[in-house]
């Protein structure tokens, strides 16, 4: 059984009690001989066995009796998925890629026992080809400032020891026993933090409103309810470093006055769900949450709320409804949640990422945190890499980086050799933005400013294989899905939009369509009730501004010119390629290429159905699509 | 207060002792205006014992909750999470979010359903398989993802399903049929 | 007070105001769909969502929904740019494109509000190959039809439904386009807690909630040579019906609506007001038992089958407690099948009773299995009074060009208390004229009990009886019903005597009524209209009916007797539900 720690002293001589656990990691010049092996037990990871992995090492540990010299745990996600599991090896820094429970011997034997790096395991730099030893130097991570993931692929997010290891908890207890709510909501302001959920709207000025609507009871939400698809920094986070999201709630409770928070998590994130849990009973366990935290006045608990698949209910006002057991129906504003939220009270909403930023900057400063980032927006900045992207994954970037540096050179570019064509950010909400754009700082005003947004940080990456019609058409089908029916431009003008872009990517455009369109988009982010509604058309309208020629190319010459709307496309033989080998004959589903063996094949176009099998299958180059 | 007439007939099935149980360890006040605080909470737990939510077991909660079941389900039949109709003991979710979007998971859905001769929604006539789509489970790294039950599967490739489908019987089949 | 301009007129309103509230100030006409003030009820439906009603405000990014945004110092609106008309329109054009166009048979015709917009606003048709709804039509109740394709989310009726009235029959079901207004799992009304108030009707603002028509099987009735056809009118249709032809609120029609039905060609025109008589004189009997027996107490009035059914439902453990008497409704059809066959020497059989009533649940009442006496059906129609609005200008009568006449009798007589029914409090204002005389032997100086009077939703007094003082309530509206039951069960709150009607107010503002816009200023008009038809008639309590008072000497024996017992009471109430109804 621990015991409670009851005051700021206390919880610093358990930091110094505790700084050891973590050293090895943490610590950049350590010199001692210790070595620790840190495995990702994030989702992706975790879906590839690597609590197998280990399960291994420990084993090995064991079988080699070298306790006191290697310790192995998991660790939140390192953000780069795509090739993991991933598994690193402290204190040299060793990142291993695509790691297999069997490997886990090799790595033991060699790096760990002899001092040999693995070669073959590590991270193959895409362009140069060179394999990188030291994770510092992959370019995936030279150009990333973690702020908000800065405890992801260091920490075991199960063990509250080894955050409070790494100086967890200081920064609430600093603000809870020397700093009147008022002085922190001032720090916060001088920050510059913006929220990180979507609109960059400032975190000290929301507090400052929850705290200035007077009530006896307040709440804090944290919204994990991470909505855009494509998008997993939150999850991230609270599968890697639930105990700041916690801390930082705990922060914004003292400034408005809370007693109660509650996190509301999709519910499509089991791990992380078991991950917050923990969190949350240890820190209850330890005094850190509950009545009289450190020996103060000030008595703060969190509760988790699930979701259940409604993406609306990332808007705050129906998260707010679905935590009172409504159906996620948003309300107008105003009121805000900050005068009226749950159950009428004054509530403060935040996102997780937010959240995570908050202790650092208790810890390090607001001109610390001030001095990261634009004029504008400050401090960094989760985004999802994804799509035809070489490096998919999480990187935290300072606000201001531009979209070539994100693609470019921690994405490695665009994947499979395609050409770079748009990138889409702020998830079904944002918009997509060309080439042209792509040396402009991204913060929330200049996403803003060229249509599109910040959102939540998805940032989709497209190529010319991508048709951007399509793309909107599938954002507006994401919408329609999704709009909660409560408000007819959403509930019937998205359905309406989508219907025109279905027609036109069936080559049933009209020009008097895209006018439409146009009109439609305008009244309903005009109108909506909630931004579900009112940015709904901006991948419509931004896709119209910078891809009008695609669009005509759908509706005037009824061709895609991407060659992805399958009614726009045909496919063919070339006579002179075809030698009549008869594999594309053999692979058509539907039987619907005729020709005798080392003849010429046709293809009926009546009867194809466009499967494009032919055109994979056929080695002469014969088959074409048009 | 209000009273209920005929109680749910909750005999049969032990579940609603176990669905009771939860229910009543909220203490419930009927008459409080935020009792339906925990009714989501509550519907989580519900599907977790029945594998769904029949109108039975909405109108069990109901009562238990002092709500109409018309709110009951509203409620439910806004989350894409609950469902009223039993899905296949073996239920293949396909990530249709946009990091799985744009790396062709329309074609691994095709693939599946082929696979399955099932469409996305439905379930297979012995109630084995069922397919759906959802929207990112947040291992987009992974993209083109699919999850079998609750197991994630990453980076699949077209023609896969039947492989997969078959890794995923032999590795968890048998926890399958004891569930 | 916040001052504001609106196009650019200033104007000040209470802190808390919308935009809507201040423009209505100035008498600007903002449009509104889903907006509804239920003044006197204190609840409102603002949810918000059909943005017609929106409007520029200064400084704002997009337009602000009128009915739902507050006022705040200085802010400046404008409600007449070509952005809001714009936007207006289209949002107009939106709910139409997911709308039936079937306006030639729809029941809601002319008085539907989103016609009447489209038709101000010049909607034109867009999208005319855009999926509409389709939802299956819900015949399967007696009194209320559904047709969900016309529902346009407005959610008037949930906030009527379950907030106002706390039944809680009616959800927003599913989600995005698919959502829809519907009883829970899309069930038909049937198989939901619904109690056939028929308040959701008076606020649907399109057809997709009504009451069935009767109208072709009233005709085809009164086309048969083979039936006699005799009607009966209830007190609240008399002061409401005027307003279908043009008379300002409130109008006292009676003996032009005689004259008219007995134009369409019925056999006897009948006042329910006697049957309104008939059941003080049972239900009274009902009250001096039990009150001098001091049991099951308190009594509970039982003409409002909405209310009956309320209880039906979520008390099921009180059935007790409410009268057995029938509704007048139901005992004057009892008696006409009866009492006047006998005395017309008509086959019961032959004989088709309509009834005009202000009400839905009368339809459903009337349709029950138990509603018959000696296994002949005591109504067979039951008609509202915008349904008997409609056959009267079918069948080329206008009422403001007819000579008035008088009731036929017998059934034709009645008193000031039967006219009361009407309204909230009338039941047990006219029941307590007649136990005060009845128990003390003395005669009423003062008839008039103020107390419980009024559109407010609960009333109560305590009257001297001589052997002991009862304690008495009037309650409309089936929220108060609740919060009443609930003291009752949980002992905080002791009565003897309990009226309730499932209309807030009462008849007066059945589901059945002529749709009022101005709903608190019609609703008060046409109360005060009953009540002067009350002192202006001579006789004001029902024992004194003569016309009552032959029928039990000739007919019927003792109030409460075994004949009064067989066609004026209903022993078996667990008989009276169509459906076993289970909890939720
Ligand atoms: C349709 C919609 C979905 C949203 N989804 C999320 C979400 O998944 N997570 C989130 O943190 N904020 C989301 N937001 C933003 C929230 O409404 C809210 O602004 C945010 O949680 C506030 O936190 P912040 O100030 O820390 O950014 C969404 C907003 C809209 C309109
Ligand atoms: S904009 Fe869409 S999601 Fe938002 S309230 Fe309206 S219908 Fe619901
Ligand atoms: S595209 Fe598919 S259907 Fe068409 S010819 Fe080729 S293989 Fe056959
Ligand atoms: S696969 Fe190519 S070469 Fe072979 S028959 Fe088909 S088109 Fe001709
Ligand atoms: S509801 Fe109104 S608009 Fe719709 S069909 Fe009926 S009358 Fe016409
Ligand atoms: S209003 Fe128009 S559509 Fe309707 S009946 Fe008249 S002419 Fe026909
Ligand atoms: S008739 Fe009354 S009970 Fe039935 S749905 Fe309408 S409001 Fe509810
Ligand atoms: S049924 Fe009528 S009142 Fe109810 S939401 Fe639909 S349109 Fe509105
Ligand atoms: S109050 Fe009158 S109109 Fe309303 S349901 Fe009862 S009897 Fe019918
Ligand atoms: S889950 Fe392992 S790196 Fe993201
Ligand atoms: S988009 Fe498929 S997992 Fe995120
Ligand atoms: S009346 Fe204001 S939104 Fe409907």
């Amino acid at each position: 059984m621990t015991t409670r720690i009851e005051s700021f002293e206390q919880l610093k001589q358990k930091y110094e009690e505790y700084k050891s656990l973590v050293e090895v990691r943490a610590d950049l010049d350590y010199d001692g001989d210790q070595k620790f092996i840190l495995v990702c037990g994030g989702t992706g990871c975790v879906s590839s066995k690597s609590l197998q992995i280990v399960e291994n090492f420990n084993n090995l540990i064991k079988e080699h009796g070298v306790q006191d010299k290697v310790r192995a745990s998991i660790s939140g996600c390192f953000g780069f998925c795509e090739k993991g599991p991933i598994v690193k090896v402290f204190p040299e820094n060793v990142f291993y890629v695509q790691v297999t429970p069997d490997d886990a011997k090799e790595i033991f034997e060699k790096h760990i026992m002899n001092d040999e790096v693995v070669d073959r395991l590590l991270y193959v730099e895409p362009v140069t080809q060179k394999s990188m030893h030291d994770s510092l130097e992959m370019p995936f991570y030279r150009r990333q400032m973690r702020v908000a993931l800065r405890h992801c692929g260091l920490i075991d997010p199960e063990i509250i020891e080894e955050y409070i290891g790494v100086g967890g908890y200081q920064s609430m207890a600093k603000v809870i026993t020397q700093m009147t709510p008022e002085e922190a909501i001032e720090i916060m302001k001088q920050s510059g933090l913006g929220g990180r959920g979507g609109a960059g709207f400032s975190t000290g000025r929301k507090w400052e409103f929850g705290r200035m609507y007077q009530s006896d009871r307040k709440f804090v939400i944290c919204n994990a309810d991470e909505g855009d698809p494509g998008a997993f920094m939150d999850r991230s986070i609270m599968e890697g470093d639930a105990h700041t999201v916690i801390e930082g709630m705990a922060i914004a409770a003292y400034c408005i006055g809370a007693d109660q928070g509650y996190v509301y998590i999709r519910a499509e994130y089991p791990l992380a769900v078991k991950r917050l849990q923990i969190a949350i009973d240890e820190a209850r366990e330890l005094g850190l949450l509950g009545k009289n935290i450190l020996g103060t006045d000030f008595s703060f608990d969190v509760d988790v709320r699930l979701g259940a698949g409604a993406f609306v209910c990332g808007e705050e006002t129906a998260l707010i409804q679905s935590i009172q057991g409504n159906r996620g129906e948003p309300t107008t504003k105003p009121p805000f949640p900050a005068e009226k939220g749950l159950w009428q009270q004054p509530t403060v909403v935040n996102n997780v990422e937010t959240l995570a930023n908050v202790p650092v900057i208790f810890d390090k400063g607001p001109e610390w945190f001030a001095n990261i980032g634009t004029e504008k927006s400050k401090g960094t900045k989760v985004f999802a890499l994804a799509g035809k992207v070489n490096n998919v994954g999480l990187v935290e970037v300072p606000m201001g980086t531009t979209l070539r540096q994100l693609i470019f050179e921690i994405g490695g570019g665009v994947r499979g050799g395609g050409k770079f064509k748009a990138a889409q950010s702020g998830g079904p909400s944002g918009g997509c933005i060309p080439e042209q754009f792509l040396d402009t700082p991204i913060d929330f005003q200049s996403l803003g400013q060229i249509g599109s947004m910040m959102g939540s940080g998805g940032m989709i990456v497209m190529s010319d294989s991508d048709c951007m019609v399509n793309i909107a058409r599938f954002y507006l089908e994401f919408i329609v899905e999704e709009s909660c029916g409560r408000c007819v431009p959403c509930r019937v003008g998205t359905k309406r939009m989508l219907e025109i872009l279905t027609d036109i990517t069936k080559g049933k455009g009209t020009p008097e369509m895209l006018v439409e369109l146009q009109s439609l988009a305008e009244t309903i982010k005009d109108t909506a009730l909630c931004g579900l509604g009112q940015t709904a058309p901006n991948p419509v309208l931004s896709t119209l501004r910078y891809f009008m020629d695609e669009y005509k190319a759908h509706v005037e010459e009824k061709r895609c010119p991407a060659g992805v709307c399958t009614d726009l496309l045909h496919y063919e033989i070339i006579p002179d390629k075809c030698i009549g080998c008869t594999a594309c004959a053999r692979t058509c589903p539907v039987n619907c290429i005729s020709g005798a063996p080392k003849q010429v094949h046709v293809i009926d176009q009546e009867k194809c159905i466009k499967c494009g099998n032919c055109l994979v299958k056929c080695r002469f180059g014969a088959v074409v699509r048009k | 207060m209000t009273e209920q007439k005929n109680p749910c007939c909750t005999g049969s099935n032990p579940g609603y002792a176990e669905l009771g149980a939860y229910i009543d360890a909220l203490k419930i006040d009927p008459k409080d205006p935020e009792r339906k605080e925990m009714l989501i909470m509550t519907l989580h737990k519900a599907q977790s014992i029945f594998g769904y939510l029949p109108a039975e077991v909405q109108k069990f909660v109901a009562k238990k909750f002092s709500i109409p079941h018309a709110d009951v389900s509203g409620v439910i039949s806004f989350y894409n999470y609950f469902t009223t109709t039993p899905k296949g003991k073996t239920n293949i979710s396909i990530c249709m979010g946009t990091a799985c979007y744009v790396n062709g998971s329309e074609k691994i859905l095709q693939d599946f359903e082929k696979a399955l001769g099932i469409k996305s929604g439905q379930v297979t006539a012995d109630g084995r398989f069922s397919i759906e789509s959802l929207r990112c489970v947040g291992a987009c790294g992974l993209a083109p993802v699919v999850l079998i039950n609750e197991h994630v599967y990453g980076k699949v490739k077209q023609g896969q399903a039947e492989k997969i489908i078959e890794e995923y019987l032999i590795e968890y089949g048998e926890q399958v049929e004891v569930q | 007070m916040i001052t504001l301009t609106i196009d650019g007129r200033e104007v000040s309103v209470p802190a808390g105001s919308t935009i809507l509230d201040a423009a209505k100030k100035l008498n600007l006409k903002i449009p509104t769909l889903c907006y509804l003030e239920l003044e006197k009820l204190h609840y409102k439906n603002q949810v918000a969502s059909c943005r017609v009603c929106v409007v520029e405000v200064e400084g704002r990014r997009n337009l602000a929904p009128a009915c739902a945004t507050p006022v705040t110092p200085g802010m400046k609106v404008i409600t007449n740019s070509k952005r809001v008309l714009s936007a207006r329109r289209k949002n107009l054009e939106l709910i139409i494109s997911n709308h039936p166009f079937t306006c030639l048979t729809c029941l809601k015709s002319t008085e539907c509000e989103l016609q009447t917009m489209a038709w101000e606003y010049d909607v034109q048709v867009k999208y005319p190959n855009g999926e509409r709804m389709r939802h299956k039509k819900d015949h399967s109740s007696a009194a209320l039809f559904r047709d969900p394709d016309k529902c346009i989310m407005c959610r008037r009726c949930e906030t009527m439904c379950n907030e106002v009235q706390t039944v809680g029959a009616l959800t927003a079901f599913g989600r995005g386009f698919d959502t829809i207004v519907a009883p829970a799992e899309k069930n038909e009304i049937v198989d939901s807690p619904c109690v056939y108030c028929g308040q959701c009707v008076t606020v649907c603002p399109t057809g997709a909630l009504i009451g069935h028509s009767y109208v072709n099987q009233v005709w085809n009735a009164l086309f048969d040579e083979t039936k006699k056809v005799v009607v009966q009118v209830a007190p609240a249709v008399r002061v409401a019906l005027g307003e279908e032809f043009g008379y300002p609120a409130g109008e006292i029609v009676t003996g032009k609506m005689v004259a008219g039905l007995r134009r369409l060609g019925f056999d006897a025109v009948f006042d329910t007001t006697f049957g309104a008589d008939l059941t003080i004189i049972e239900e009274g009997t009902e009250i001096i038992g039990r009150v001098t027996k001091n049991e099951n107490l308190p009594i509970l009035t039982s003409c409002c089958p909405g209310w009956i059914n309320f209880i039906r439902y979520y008390y099921p453990s009180l059935e007790y407690m409410p009268s057995t008497t029938k509704s007048p409704q139901q005992m004057t059809g009892a008696i006409i099948k009866s009492y006047y066959a006998e005395k017309m020497g008509w086959d019961p059989k032959d004989i088709v009773v309509v009834s005009i009533m202000p009400c839905i649940a009368k339809k459903y009442e009337a349709s029950l299995p138990n509603q018959e006496s000696y296994g002949i059906r005591d109504v067979d129609y039951s008609l509202t009074t915008r349904e008997l609005a409609k056959i009267l200008k079918e069948g080329s009568v206008d009422l403001r060009y007819i000579e008035e006449e008088d009731f036929d009798s017998p059934l034709g007589v009645s008193t000031g208390a039967g006219v009361i029914f009407g309204s909230t409090g009338g039941v047990l204002e006219a029941a307590l004229r007649s136990v005060y005389e009845l128990v003390t032997k003395e005669t009423l100086e003062n008839v008039d009990f103020v107390a419980l009077r009024g559109l407010d939703g609960a009333h109560e007094a305590v009257v001297d009886l001589g052997v002991r003082k009862i304690r008495v309530a009037a309650v409309s509206g089936l929220g108060n019903a609740r919060k009443i039951l609930d003291k009752v069960v949980s002992g905080e709150e002791v009565f003897d005597v309990i009226e309730i009607m499932a209309c807030p107010g009462g008849c007066i503002n059945g589901g059945g009524q002529p749709y009022a816009k101005d709903r608190d200023a019609v609703l008060q008009k046409r109360m005060e209209s009953l009540y002067k038809l009350d002192r202006e008639d001579k006789l004001r309590k029902s024992h004194e009916n003569p016309e009552v008072i032959a029928l039990y000497k000739d007919f019927l024996g003792e109030p409460g007797g075994h004949k009064a017992h067989d066609l004026l009471h209903v022993e078996n109430f667990e008989a009276s539900v169509m459906k076993e109804w289970e909890q939720f």
